[in-house]
């Protein structure tokens, strides 16, 4: 086997200096009634040959044949990705290393991290930001714990039920053992959370998503006003966070704790991982972050280098007390982001964010052309919620039928939306994918 | 000139300042797509300013990357043997299937009837995981091996759950992985520790002083991080179960076990594997990893949604499992990280007996090779690992931190230091089976050189690594006046 360099006289040799007799020799400490008495029942090794044809043959097996045409995105969207992306995060010295636990041969995934976490306190208005998180719906559960760990002694948070229901249900496994409860919002006509009825009393944080699972762009200096009058922490969550090239930041409306998903920000959507789960927050609740951070110190001669830091939060330092049990993040990913920001820039990030906005608007007003309806009038991004006429599975169906994956149907998670359909619109798509689009649904 | 007796010690190392200190506003290294649709009317109010981000073109941001990988040390570049985090090999075909555009091109919220080709592979790949491991239901999940863990802690809270009497503490040996006692804590459990004999495992006696009624349960490391099989588990087990507890396993250390050893077999519950570590998926500087878990048919309903459901007409995703303790991750985990695993089972199959036979021969090779020149607290055969300690240099003032220093100098990546606890100044060697024996020799002359530099020249050691780009670095500084951000 090529990955396996031992020759059998190689063995031998080993074997003798080891003292054991042969390779089954090496197992004695585990007794017979401990050891498996069949081998392992798995095909036939594949050469890299086979490999290729099997994975070729399923990588195939997938849908849509145009990838132009899906406008689904919820948490997971399509933006285009420069190929020196693709070509540096695939030099192995980054993508073979481990965690950078000694700096001297590390300073590379260091300081690409340093600047990562740099790029994404700029982007959400913050003043800190850590390594990475998983994905978004565990970076809002651990931004909730840490609000509950800043609060002392409140047990709730309120969540609006704008917030992607795949988030808000991870939030629901992780704050179950610990005995925290959740108070759900609604939102209002414009399809924007509604914080009139927040709980005055034991609540450590309010949490929004902006822009929201319908695509509508919150007040979030609204929000940051009344949670902050229940004297609660003020979380803003997010899937898209290109938004932010255009809108006000979370940190400039008033965010304590700003976190969700990075994976616009130059990752594949790999059916939904590995992504990207981004935490910042205001320095002064720096000791309460989960989760890795790295920060600039020097050598003995006064170099300039970068190291991992405020370990004693972490889980091998402070054990059950940890601020996280996390250990492995999504460095790599942290790193393709902070790649892809710099790859856009400032002002390129401003002109994408904007071409996506207007792309999504033109989409919006096309469809209401058409006589469908506009459910909710607070200004969006990339995704917007038409009603249709009819079922939208129904004209889901149709669609996908067509080659189109129109986008999707509210139904699935929100009783009362059965004809509601969420459509996401980003740089990728040319004005005649956006008409066709519309002609299609509308048919 | 400075010749270097050994290889990986020198090459090009330039300066290379952070992002936005080459920043010229105006660049961009991006093709922005044409505009062909009208400029719409935004409110005032949610306009914001273009981000304070730097404005680079692609080839600065090439150069710059390519450079900051330069001052990198990664399995590609040489010896890893960083205990307890199997840093093998990692096959380039599994990059090549993984970035395959049919599946990195996947929308997580497709129909099944499109995503049917990922289906069949994270399927395959359950069962294949079920099958090296012995316990039959598994769940992919989970994003990490500390996700792992918090997934079967999750698992034991909702157990308990169901029986209708919550527990209070879970007991965690002092032999096992640091990450346990937080997600232990995360479900809301007491953490009690349970010490190791003076043989560096579990007895069945220790544990039975601590299990009662309230326990849920024990969260064994096996191998454990000395290296060492817990040969008692099988009894431990039996012991937890009669006071109707649960074992949990962490296998972050399976690399020494695969077709040796039936989880289930040895009674455990819950197990989680790391796909980063045992089935050759890159660590990635840090992440992503993989970290499913495998239960037995008791604990299968507990398994996160959605879970993968073979049907007469393929596959499909499924929540219909009301016991569940619900959803973990925002769509299926890492797939991209489950791509590299499979390609790897693939290619192995049956093999995968001998990677573990192999890679127990590399630590035993080295424990045998290098107990003469440090001190190993427990001499006896190891698994996939072993651990030394710095006790012999102490009276050279030499410490495990000078020893792992020098060996970069000496083209190494060190081993994991200070940790399992139970040895102060340990030194844990994972070599891993795809080190060759030339490569584990070189690796055994150099540990022998510092171990005589530390007699007759320890000042050598103090100064090391002399031949990095940066020297050892002020970690006490960044602590007390922390800059996270520039």
């Amino acid at each position: 086997m090529r990955y396996l360099p031992h020759t059998d006289s190689e063995i031998q040799d080993m074997l003798t200096v080891v003292g054991a007799d042969s390779l089954n020799d090496l197992f004695s400490p585990i007794a017979e009634d401990c050891r498996r008495t069949t081998p392992l029942n798995l095909p036939e090794p594949m050469t890299e040959w086979e490999l290729d044809r099997h994975m070729a043959s399923l990588a195939e097996n997938m849908g849509p044949t145009q990838k132009s045409m899906s406008f689904l995105g919820a948490g997971s969207y399509d933006h285009y990705i420069p190929a020196s992306l693709k070509h540096l995060v695939s030099r192995s010295e980054f993508y073979t290393a481990y965690t950078p636990y000694q700096p001297e041969v590390s300073q590379g995934t260091l300081q690409a991290i340093f600047e990562y976490q740099s790029l994404a306190s700029r982007l959400l208005g913050l003043e800190i930001s850590n390594a990475s998180m998983y994905d978004g719906a565990s970076a809002l559960a651990e931004a909730l714990l840490m609000a509950l760990r800043i609060g002392k002694k409140k047990s709730i948070v309120a969540l609006s039920t704008a917030i992607h229901p795949h988030y808000r249900q991870v939030v629901a496994t992780y704050l179950e053992p610990m005995g925290f409860s959740i108070v759900e919002l609604p939102w209002g006509q414009d399809g924007r959370s509604d914080l009139t009825d927040l709980p005055r009393e034991d609540l450590a944080a309010v949490a929004v998503q902006s822009p929201n699972f319908f695509g509508c762009i919150e007040d979030l200096a609204a929000c940051a006003q009344a949670a902050h009058s229940c004297q609660a922490l003020f979380i803003t969550a997010f899937t898209e966070p290109l938004a932010y090239g255009l809108v006000p930041s979370p940190g400039s409306q008033g965010a304590d704790i700003a976190c969700g998903e990075g994976q616009s920000l130059g990752i594949a959507q790999s059916f939904g991982g590995p992504g990207l789960g981004m935490f910042c927050s205001l320095k002064k609740y720096m000791r309460n972050l989960p989760g890795r951070l790295v920060g600039q110190t020097q050598d003995h001669q006064g170099n300039r280098g970068y190291v991992l830091t405020l370990a004693t939060r972490e889980q091998h330092i402070r054990r059950e007390k940890a601020t996280s049990n996390i250990c492995s993040n999504q460095g790599l990913c942290a790193t393709t982001a902070a790649m892809y920001l710099a790859s856009v820039g400032g002002t390129g990030l401003r002109e994408l964010a904007r071409l996506n906005r207007d792309k999504a608007e033109y989409t919006r007003q096309e469809f209401l052309a058409q006589g469908c309806s506009l459910p909710f009038s607070a200004p969006g991004f990339n995704e917007f919620v038409i009603q249709l006429p009819r079922d939208a599975e129904e004209v889901f169906a149709r669609c996908t039928g067509q080659g189109i994956v129109p986008g999707l149907p509210l139904g699935r998670f929100y009783s009362g939306l059965e004809d509601h359909m969420l459509i996401c619109v980003t740089e990728t798509k040319s004005k005649q994918d956006l008409d066709s689009l519309v002609k299609e649904v509308c048919s | 000139m400075n010749i270097h007796p050994v290889p990986g010690t020198s090459g090009l190392s330039m300066n290379e300042p952070l992002l936005w200190e080459r920043s010229q506003q105006g660049r961009s290294g991006f093709s922005l797509p044409r505009r062909d649709v009208p400029e719409s009317d935004l409110p005032a109010e949610l306009q914001a300013p273009p981000p304070d981000l730097p404005d680079l073109s692609e080839l600065d941001v090439v150069r710059h990357y390519t450079r900051l990988s330069q001052w990198n040390f990664g399995v590609d570049t040489g010896s890893y043997p960083l205990g307890s985090c199997t840093m093998k090999y990692n096959p380039k075909t599994n990059e090549v299937q993984a970035a395959r555009p049919g599946f990195a091109q996947a929308h997580p919220l497709l129909p099944a009837d499109m995503t049917q080709g990922i289906l069949q592979l994270m399927h395959d790949l359950q069962n294949h995981l079920a099958e090296i491991t012995g316990l039959p239901h598994v769940t992919l999940q989970p994003a990490a091996g500390a996700h792992g863990e918090y997934t079967g802690m999750r698992i034991f809270y909702a157990y308990h759950h169901q029986k209708g009497r919550q527990r209070r503490k879970v007991l965690i040996p002092d032999t096992a992985h640091g990450t346990n006692p937080a997600s232990a804590a995360m479900c809301g459990y007491q953490t009690v520790p349970v010490k190791s004999s003076e043989q560096g495992i579990l007895t069945a006696r220790a544990v039975a002083e601590l299990m009662d009624e309230d326990t849920a349960g024990i969260m064994v490391t096996n191998p454990n991080t000395l290296g060492l099989f817990e040969e008692n588990i099988r009894e431990i087990a039996r012991t937890v179960h009669e006071k109707g507890g649960l074992v949990y396993c962490d296998g972050a250390n399976f690399n020494a076990l695969m077709g040796i050893v039936d989880m289930a077999q040895i009674g455990v519950d819950v197990l989680h594997l790391n796909l980063h570590k045992t089935f050759a998926a890159p660590h990635g500087g840090g992440g992503p990893g993989s970290g499913p878990v495998c239960v037995t048919p008791e604990l299968e309903p507990f398994l996160p949604l959605p879970r993968i459901v073979k049907t007469d007409s393929g596959y499909t995703l499924s929540e219909d499992f009301p016991q569940s303790i619900g959803r973990l991750h925002t769509f299926f985990g890492n797939v991209g990280v489950m791509i590299k695993a499979a390609s790897y089972i693939l290619s192995l199959g049956p093999d995968l007996k001998r990677v573990s036979q192999l890679a127990v021969l590399n630590a035993n090779y080295i424990k045998e090779q290098l107990k003469d020149s440090f001190h190993l607290p427990y001499d006896r055969p190891c698994m996939h690992e072993c651990v030394f300690s710095d006790i012999w240099q102490e009276k050279y003032k030499v410490s495990t931190l000078d020893i792992a220093k020098r060996l970069i100098d000496f083209g190494f990546h060190p081993p994991t230091i200070y940790f399992p606890l139970v040895v102060p100044g340990a030194m844990m060697v994972e070599p891993t089976e795809t080190e060759s024996k030339e490569d584990l020799d070189r690796f055994v002359q150099g540990m022998r050189t510092i171990a005589n530099e530390a007699e007759e020249n320890p000042q050598i050691l103090h100064d090391a690594p002399s031949k990095t780009k940066v020297g050892r670095m002020d970690e006490t500084l960044a602590a007390r006046h922390p800059c996270l951000t520039g």
